[in-house]
């Protein structure tokens, strides 16, 4: 279980981010969590909890948005879902593809802040 | 009284850390013409076994080292020793993974000019591996006959992480009667296209394949960073 320590460096960016604005107060945190990014959507929100403890971020929210994966199919020489993580292949085609566009991110893409 | 929010778009990398450092190192290993594999599987699907035979083949004939991941014991490392290759181990305490940064101090006082390979063996984990780069060229994962066939499918974050797979203990494979067949289809369906590679680092079935393998993706990669050399060398300024 890595969660603690991942939802620990969120606590920390977003501080950072929020000091950098002048020390604004952090109501959510809004994370996009790719499916393929090796972190549990649920083990993330009860570490949240506990990596705020302490912190100026005490008392907020993690909201997450799930992404799904992406995969380029060469057959349909586009950017597809992929059928399942437990079936590499493209969903409307078919076809076998390792080729990950989409759906490794951990990324801080939003601040709700209090006005 | 109530509150307004807004909400202020910014777009970091969590993992960022993690990220620059691994970068940092990748191009260190590159600039010192070592090629780098790293180690991951469930606890005891065999490892240090065959990192320990690995290590005494290719030490003939190349300069090789390694680093051991573990959360408690040395004990990996005082096995991997008796290769006679220079072996350190990290102890990672409660954490279940390895990180960059770890990798860059227990580099520390080591020449890499002075190596072809180092391998690194990441700790017995499944999972949190998965999101964390270490700066290699190569990622193996390993899943040994005793495990069942769709390991892959259980666990498709990490295989779909790796660079090849590898099935050990294959001296085991009639007694539990594994399915070889099954067990390849599992893995192509979470890394279509990946090598799979068969070892037994008992008998030593399928170690000269492994050898063989590493050897020409070491020989790939400086190739590649040769021809990245040449081609900035030509590129007008
Ligand atoms: N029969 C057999 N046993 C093996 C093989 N490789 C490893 N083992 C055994 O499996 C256990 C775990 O191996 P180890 O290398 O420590 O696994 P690690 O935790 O992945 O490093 C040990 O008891 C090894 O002796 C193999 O190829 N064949
Ligand atoms: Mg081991
Ligand atoms: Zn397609």
């Amino acid at each position: 279980m890595h969660e603690l320590s991942i939802a620990m460096s969120i606590v920390d960016l977003a501080q950072e981010e929020a000091d950098r604005r002048g020390g604004v107060q952090i109501k959510a945190v809004h994370l996009r969590l790719g499916l393929l990014s090796g972190v549990v959507k649920d083990a993330l929100l009860s570490s949240y909890e506990m990596a705020c403890e302490g912190t100026p971020l005490a008392g907020s929210q993690l909201v997450v948005e799930e992404v799904p994966v992406l995969v380029f199919c060469s057959h349909c020489d586009a950017r597809r879902p992929v059928h399942s993580t437990r079936l590499f292949c493209c969903s409307e085609c078919g076809t076998p593809t390792g080729d990950v566009v989409q759906g490794k991110e951990l990324l801080v893409v939003g601040l709700e802040v209090e006005e | 009284m109530s509150t307004q929010t807004r909400i202020i778009e910014v777009r970091q990398n969590v993992l960022k850390q993690n990220d620059i450092l691994a970068r940092a190192l990748r191009q260190r290993f590159h600039e010192a013409g070592v090629f780098v594999v790293s180690m991951v599987s469930s606890p005891g699907a065999g490892k240090t076994a065959l990192l320990e035979r690995t290590l005494t083949l290719l030490r003939q004939q190349f300069r090789v080292a390694a680093l051991v991941g573990d959360l408690a014991t040395e004990n990996d490392a005082a096995r991997l020793a008796r290769s006679q290759a220079p072996v350190k181990q990290i102890l990672t305490g409660t954490v279940c993974h390895l990180e960059a940064a770890m990798v860059q101090n227990a580099l520390e006082g080591w020449k890499l000019d002075d190596l072809d390979f180092l391998f690194i063996e990441n700790v017995g984990n499944l999972v949190c591996p998965s999101s964390y780069d270490l700066g290699e060229d190569l990622r193996l994962v390993l899943m040994s006959v005793t495990e069942g066939e769709d390991k892959p499918l259980k666990y498709p974050t990490i295989f779909n992480s790796a660079d090849a797979a590898v099935i050990t203990k294959i001296d085991l494979a009639s007694a539990v009667d594994f399915d070889a067949t099954a067990a390849k289809r599992s893995i192509q369906a979470v890394r279509p296209g990946m090598t799979i590679l068969e070892v037994s680092a008992k008998s030593g079935d399928g170690t000269e394949a492994l050898l063989d393998f590493l050897q020409s993706r070491r020989t790939d990669a400086s190739a590649m960073e040769a021809s990245r050399d040449a081609s900035a060398f030509a590129a007008p300024h």
